[in-house]
């Protein structure tokens, strides 16, 4: 890997301090070697500890610090306790990666969780494959990373943008057909046009002809929508999409919901569940509402109840508050990596893998999440459920969930392996509507 | 500080960077980096030698490292790109300088804060063009026509971030000692005067402002061909204010300064950021705020008085 | 032209009751930094953190009160309560103990050193408040809506959008105009924004001054903060944007001009909602493309009053 040719010969030149450029120290062939156990098995966490990301990153850092816990004390993962090494993504990419760097070969981390954002994902997973360091994608969403690339390294323990955007889409063909005109209001960022492509791509193949009368992208961050409610209330649309999360989706609601906009149009809000709380009462009834995944609290037949309200529970004790979506999303990836292990560690019988049988174990794991499985996929994507419905306030909790729910099984929106989400969009035929399971309840 | 003593600080630099750069392989990442961004504020001290202070540098670091992230699909050749990335971002620098170089002081940063607001903006609303904040990954570069496996690659590239700093600040003290240098000095005293003697300010403010834009573009190309992808975060205002503040962490005193305080900057950050990864802005806030009140002069003061306190 | 007008009448009406409190919010954080910079000669941007914290203090207060069955109207006095708190403890507190120190250094040091306490208190926020979103709304749900007729159709707006919002805003800006016309305090005031050194000689204390300014400048951004509290939701990071957007307002208005921070304000209020009716890619750049033409035509700031050249 890291003979001293001709090239490191150029370097030296061209760095001004030939002499210390001589020195060499590889690390190349770790991947390959046999690996010790070791005393402790080090995670590296990268989530946004601080700016308005902060909400899903602070929730999912106190589930990881929460589960590392749990799992310590029912003695680590093949018997070596967890430790997590946080990193705050705020500050950009250039720095992440750099971040990135020093968790691998500094604090020696056996894998790294990266992202929540997309573009932090996109910067980290090259870098898997280069320093060969298995890195689950723990919460970003962005079709790219597999789709325009292999990152043999890199995983993905839930779902992504094509089927967190397509659930909704063909919830609302379902039970409002007769729709004629929509309006998108999305923060201005990748998340927030990519989910319009999506969704547009997805809405003209099986539904063509609906009027698109507004695209709104206001700035990332904003804190107040009213001109663009204003628009809204004067173009009447019958479907407003909104794929807006954090502060700015509780301030579209707010201001939304005491101008009556909910009563001219049908809201469907992909990302919802994770600003329920922070609404309560205020959320109103009878929007399509989805929560990336199948994990709402209300979750009709969870595969594990007492995993499920284990998991609720002791978060809640000891925060004070429910857990959302990106809190599942990092019990997910946890519950990943103990099935990989378990799976590496029995095929070297008792021995401990090294990197390279440790990205082995993940390529086709099935694991299990208290509401259901999920597979990744040969090119390291998720395959995970997603549960849609509309809006219902209740007595059970003190802010809306969905009822009339649809568990849309994994497969049938995800994009196939091998294709590009926008095309396979393109080709859907109404007859996939004929597929979609039947509401339950609730 | 003296002539000497500069350089030997220099030389005693240099050595400490390629030793830590061996002894730990992350930090090599780390330093190009700061070294990089050493580069965009040795142009900023240009500018704050007249007094005037941009507080919106940072778009000629983005457009540099836009510019690498543009072409190297195309032209995936460092050296190439390296130089073509400062030229744009000089002739850009010579364009918003003929406008904001009639300006002074607040309104001289807050129009490069507008026109880096407003290039940040291009940047994220042109998402078909640039993938808006996702930001665009940088393949792979080739260097002298030979593309290096991953750890040379390394090397070279802050061997070139090296290189680059030093030629740099030789050439910016050289600059800063000859006529055209003086007389950015004599905009911050009295800048009537200078025009008294016939010395043309703006166009004295004019050749400083495109080449700080270069040195801004040079940076932005190193970052982009060390982290490999880029993002519009590089031209939002606060990276600005990040650069202002590794001017004045290093200290204005000295054309190494900028590079010390880029890479205590980085280093604080880092270790800030694993010792209480939700607080390390106030452990930044918190250091900044004690070199301004207790040593003025940044870093490089520090040492120089030091270094007086011996002689 | 007119064919253009006839179809999109009713729309930029709309837009302008929507600028028209967009503007009203602006005003209130720019004319404190205004008046602040006015005096102080220093680009606060800790401006933003005192907008903010004076939001969430505005909020919980309010919460309190709620949550001990007081009436809406109790919603109001919280809002006046916060922004007096944040601006009477934290101003005095700021100006006394960090920005006095460096009264005599250069601008860009006065300047970073806002920008540390910026980042410390960006910080101090989050260890407060938290990260989730926090609002309280009683005081806009308590006025309830006022329907506005468009065409056959009507729109709601809240009442409080409508009228709370631009009522304190032309409140606040006859209240500073009497008050630094008509009172001895703000007449001193004026008296060192125009020229500081007569203003001394003339035996104007202007400790005394600067302390009071910067104490009601806190108070204004935190009110600011208060009025906004009640529509939007509370997030890390809303002191970076509103921050940014008056440091726009300010060099635009001309240096300590309230006046100006006013017709300003109202100008970037308006050609953002009409952007985000008939031009939603500019939406962002508005304001600063405003800022430059204006000072691309009057280089001193709308308001502002060209300074004597020194020699």
């Amino acid at each position: 890997m890291s003979q001293p040719t001709d090239v490191s010969r150029r370097a030296a030149v061209l760095g001004a301090a030939a002499s210390g450029a001589l020195l060499w120290a590889g690390d190349g062939a770790r991947a390959q070697g046999p690996a010790q156990k070791p005393s402790e098995l080090r995670v590296g966490i990268t989530t946004f500890l601080s700016g308005p990301a902060s909400v899903f990153g602070v929730p999912s850092r106190q589930a990881a610090e929460l589960l590392v816990e749990q799992i310590n004390r029912a003695g680590g993962i093949g018997g070596v306790p967890l430790r997590a090494f946080f990193v705050d993504e705020a500050p950009g990419a250039d720095h992440l990666v750099g971040e990135y760097r020093r968790l691998v070969q500094n604090e020696n981390v056996q894998v790294v969780f990266a992202s929540i954002s997309s573009g932090s994902c996109l910067a980290c997973t090259p870098l898997s494959t280069e320093l060969r360091k298995t890195t689950l994608l723990w919460d970003c969403g962005t079709q790219r990373v597999f789709e325009e690339g292999k990152h043999p390294y890199a995983f993905r323990t839930q779902g992504y943008g094509t089927p967190e955007i397509l659930a909704p889409l063909l919830y609302l063909l379902k039970t409002k057909p007769d729709f004629r005109s929509i309006a998108v209001i999305n923060q201005d960022y990748a998340w927030g046009r990519d989910s319009w492509e999506l969704w547009k791509a997805g809405m003209d193949a099986l539904k063509p002809g609906v009027r698109v009368v507004a695209e709104m992208f206001p700035r990332f961050g904003s804190t107040d929508f009213s001109t663009e409610i204003t628009r809204l209330l004067a173009l009447r649309p019958d479907v407003v999409l909104s794929t807006s999360w954090g502060g700015e989706l509780v301030t579209l609601v707010r201001q939304a919901a005491e101008r009556r906009l909910f009563e001219r149009s049908t809201f469907v809000m992909p990302v919802a569940e994770a600003s329920m709380q922070s609404l309560g009462r205020t959320m109103p009834a009878g929007h399509v509402i989805g929560a990336r995944g199948d994990h709402w609290n209300n979750h009709p037949r969870p595969k594990d109840p007492a995993a499920m309200a284990r998991f609720v529970d002791g978060y809640r004790q000891r925060f004070n508050e429910y857990p959302i979506y990106p809190c599942h999303h990092m019990a997910q990836a946890f519950s990943a990596l103990q099935a990989a292990y378990a799976k590496a560690i029995q095929a070297k019988s008792g021995g401990w893998p090294n990197d390279g049988e440790l990205a082995d174990a993940f390529r086709g794991l099935t694991f299990d999440t208290p509401t259901s499985t999920i597979t990744l996929r040969e090119d390291g994507q998720g395959l995970e459920d997603q549960l849609v419905g509309l809006s219902s306030q209740g007595e059970r909790f003190p802010f809306a969930v969905p009822r009339d729910m649809v568990i849309f099984p994994a497969a049938m929106v995800s994009t196939p392996v091998g294709q590009k989400s926008v095309d396979w969009l393109k080709s859907l035929k109404p007859d996939i509507l004929a597929q979609m399971p039947a509401p339950i309840a609730g | 500080m003296s002539r000497r003593a500069e350089a030997l600080l220099a030389l005693l630099g240099v050595a400490a960077l390629v030793f830590a750069a061996w002894a730990a392989p992350w930090l090599r990442f780390v330093l190009t980096v700061a070294l990089a961004k050493g580069l965009a504020v040795l142009g900023i001290l240009l500018l704050l030698r007249a007094g005037q202070v941009s507080f919106g540098h940072a778009m000629f670091l983005a457009l540099g490292a836009y510019t690498v992230a543009f072409a190297a699909p195309g032209v995936p050749e460092a050296l190439v790109l390296l130089p073509a990335a400062a030229l744009l971002a000089g002739v850009a620098g010579l364009l918003i300088g003929l406008f904001v170089v009639r300006y002074r002081d607040i309104f001289f940063g807050m129009l490069n804060l507008a026109l880096s607001m407003v290039f940040y903006s291009v940047l994220e609303k042109f998402y078909a063009v640039t993938k808006g904040t996702d930001g665009i990954r940088v393949p792979p570069l080739s260097v002298a026509g030979i593309e290096p496996a991953r750890e040379t690659q390394e090397w070279v590239m802050f061997g070139l971030a090296l290189g680059l700093a030093l030629f740099c600040a030789v050439g910016v003290r050289a600059y800063l000692a000859s006529p055209m240098g003086q007389a950015l000095a004599g905009i911050k005293t009295r800048e009537t005067r200078l025009e008294f003697l016939g010395v043309p300010a703006r166009r004295v403010m004019l050749f400083a402002y495109v080449l700080s834009a270069m040195m801004g573009g040079a940076g932005g190309a190193l970052i982009a061909m060390t982290s490999r992808h880029v993002t519009p975060q590089l031209a939002y205002w606060t990276s600005s204010g990040e650069l202002i503040f590794i001017g004045i962490l290093g200290g204005a005193g000295s054309a190494l300064g900028p590079f010390l305080g880029a890479i205590a900057f980085e280093l604080v950050r880092v270790y800030a950021g694993a010792a209480v990864a939700d607080a390390w802005q106030m452990i930044l806030g918190g250091v900044l705020l004690a070199v301004i009140l207790f040593a003025p002069g940044g870093l490089i003061g520090i040492l120089s008085r030091q270094k007086r306190k011996q002689a | 032209m007119g064919e253009w007008f006839a179809e999109n009448g009713l729309l930029l009406g709309l837009a302008g009751l929507d600028g028209l409190s967009y503007a009203a919010l602006v005003f209130m954080v720019a004319v404190g930094l205004n008046l602040v910079f006015g005096v102080l000669r220093i680009v606060n941007v800790a401006h933003g953190s005192l907008f903010a914290i004076g939001a969430y203090t505005a909020a919980s207060i309010g919460l309190f009160f709620t949550s001990r069955g007081l009436p809406p109207a109790a919603g109001y006095a919280a809002l006046l309560l916060g922004a007096a708190l944040v601006g009477g403890v934290l101003g005095p507190l700021i100006e006394r103990v960090v920005l006095r120190r460096v009264y005599g250094y250069e601008d860009v040091l006065q300047l970073l050193v806002t920008f540390a306490l910026f980042m410390i208190l960006e910080d101090v926020q989050k260890l407060v408040w938290g990260v989730q979103p926090v609002f309280q709304d009683s005081p806009m749900k308590a006025l309830g809506t006022v329907e506005v007729p468009f065409g056959d159709d009507t729109i709601p707006f809240t009442a409080y959008q409508l009228f709370v919002l631009p009522g304190v805003a032309v409140a606040t800006l006859v209240g500073l105009a009497w008050f630094l016309r008509r009172t001895l305090t703000g007449r001193v005031i004026v008296a060192v924004t125009t020229d500081k050194e007569a203003a001394m000689a003339m035996g104007i204390d202007a400790t005394r001054v600067t302390l009071l300014t910067f104490t009601f400048g806190a108070a204004l951004a935190a009110l600011g903060g208060a009025l906004a509290s009640p529509t939007t939701s509370l997030v890390p990071g809303i002191g970076a944007s509103t921050i940014v957007l008056s440091f726009a307002v300010v060099a635009t208005a001309g240096l300590g001009q309230i006046e100006g921070a006013a017709l300003t304000s109202l100008l970037i209020g308006l050609g953002r909602s009409a952007a985000v009716y008939f031009a939603p890619e500019l939406e962002v750049v508005v304001p600063y493309l405003i800022m430059v033409a204006v000072l691309l035509v009057r280089p001193q700031g709308l308001f502002g009053v060209v300074e004597a050249r020194r020699v």
